[in-house]
């Protein structure tokens, strides 16, 4: 199954909350964490890769789109 | 290791830059501290009249300035807002007057520590529980609701002020207030202070430091990445005061501190509280303020008038110890702060964020 979590204008560490959260669902296998700045990106993506997950990044205007795919 | 590297960097300058600082003049353990330099400042604004603390301090006029440099090449330089902005000013007011209580922003509390003073451990254990239960409310969906993106130019407003504050200060320096006796008449030159502002700056806005972050990731998350920045200011500056002396262990004694443990607990525990709902500690908050965050923005408002009346009121602690208005203004920063935490808790500013959250596609 596949989540998406908007996580746009939340300031830290909400963004890294909501895809922690997402995350913890055991039948969901991948997310895409739509996200506004910068910092939320980074701070997303090594959430992710502590939790095993590959992260893939794209930009998309002003937001960035992480693709978040369970590797375990 | 080498995705640490940045923060750690950043850290180590911060904690040696903090020592020279004091070396060339700055009150003792008083390198860097976002809260008692924007006090300062507050001062040579003259919107306070305690004489003995009125300097527009150089180190956040460069802070600001080095992280606004950093956020336009890096194309960062964002300008949003609307995100609870009366809110955060009052957060940012409250934490102010736990911090003048205490003496110290988590910085100052790191730097305090690391020049030997044990007053500031029992502020340390006060701002780590703040900060545990700050991240309970963030636990239990406490949010400050979505900021959306604004046109540039609200984005340029503080960096404009800063700008114009540093003008003033070069061609009139007569413009602002400054002590002629106290701490605020202890500074190191002005273009060195200036300089390790913007050094610190530009690393803060690059390596994202923050000192109440670090705590609330390595707690919440076990992530110790923003901790790295955190333990390597420790280290420098413990180094730093070892190296030119300026180490003294103990509870008394130490400079601009006083040894009242309770008072230094809950004001520092009002501190990590409010930084933690905020998103950030003051130097977090000053350098979002700097990027085009006019949320941060209200935030950094809101420290410089909690700092005002702190000290047109008397509420700010000082060597001789808290007095009784301080005390009353901590716990009503307190209350005003958990009911706050509550409530919003509760009704979810910005409502949809949790609707939002897992559309389940």
């Amino acid at each position: 199954m596949k989540k998406h979590v908007d996580a746009r204008g939340l300031s830290c560490p909400e963004p890294v909350l909501l895809t922690r959260q997402a995350l913890q669902d055991q039948v969901v296998k991948e997310i895409t964490v739509l996200v506004d700045n910068k910092v939320a990106v980074e701070n997303v993506t090594r959430m992710a890769e502590n939790s095993n997950c590959q992260v893939k990044i794209e930009k998309q205007d002003s937001d960035f789109i992480l693709t978040l795919i369970k590797t375990k | 290791m080498q995705k640490h590297a940045l923060i750690i960097l950043s850290g180590l300058l911060l904690g040696a830059l903090a020592v020279f600082l004091v070396f060339m003049g700055n009150p003792g353990n008083y390198g860097v501290c976002i809260a008692c330099m924007l006090r300062d400042i507050a001062g040579a604004l003259g919107l306070h009249q305690a004489q003995v603390v009125q300097y527009l301090r150089p180190e956040i006029i460069g802070l600001s300035l080095g992280a606004t440099l950093a956020a336009l090449i890096t194309k960062e330089f964002r300008a949003s807002g609307g995100s609870s902005p009366i809110i955060r000013f009052s957060l940012g007011f409250a934490g102010m007057l736990g911090m003048l209580v205490f003496l110290g922003c988590p910085v100052r509390t790191v730097l305090r520590l690391a020049g030997g003073d044990f007053n500031a451990g029992i502020g340390l254990i006060g701002l780590i529980i703040g900060i545990i239960m700050g991240t309970m409310f963030l636990r239990r969906g406490f949010s400050l609701g979505r900021a959306a993106k604004m046109s540039p130019a609200n984005g340029y407003v503080f960096p404009l002020f800063i700008l114009s504050l540093l003008t003033a200060a070069l061609i009139i320096p007569s413009f602002f207030f400054a002590s002629k006796t106290g701490p605020g008449s202890m500074h190191a030159p002005l273009l060195l202070s200036l300089g390790a502002g913007i050094v610190i700056g530009i690393m803060a806005q690059r390596s994202r430091l923050c000192m109440a972050g670090g705590i609330r990731d390595a707690i919440f998350f076990k992530d110790y990445h923003l901790m790295y920045g955190f333990l390597a200011v420790f280290v420098a500056a413990l180094v730093g005061n070892l190296l030119v002396g300026s180490f003294k262990l103990g509870f008394m004694g130490q400079p601009l501190a006083h040894t009242d443990g309770l008072w230094n607990f809950l004001g520092m525990l009002l501190a990590g509280l409010t930084a933690i709902l905020l998103g950030g500690c003051p130097l977090r908050q000053l350098v979002a303020a700097s990027e085009g965050n006019t949320d941060a923005v209200a935030t950094v408002l809101g420290l410089l008038a909690g700092a005002a009346f702190a000290h047109n009121f008397g509420w700010a602690a000082s060597a001789k110890g808290v007095p009784q208005a301080g005390q009353v203004a901590v716990v009503l920063g307190l209350i005003f702060t958990l009911g706050m935490a509550f409530a919003l808790c509760k009704f979810k500013v910005g409502g949809e964020v949790k609707n939002e959250k897992t559309c389940g596609c």
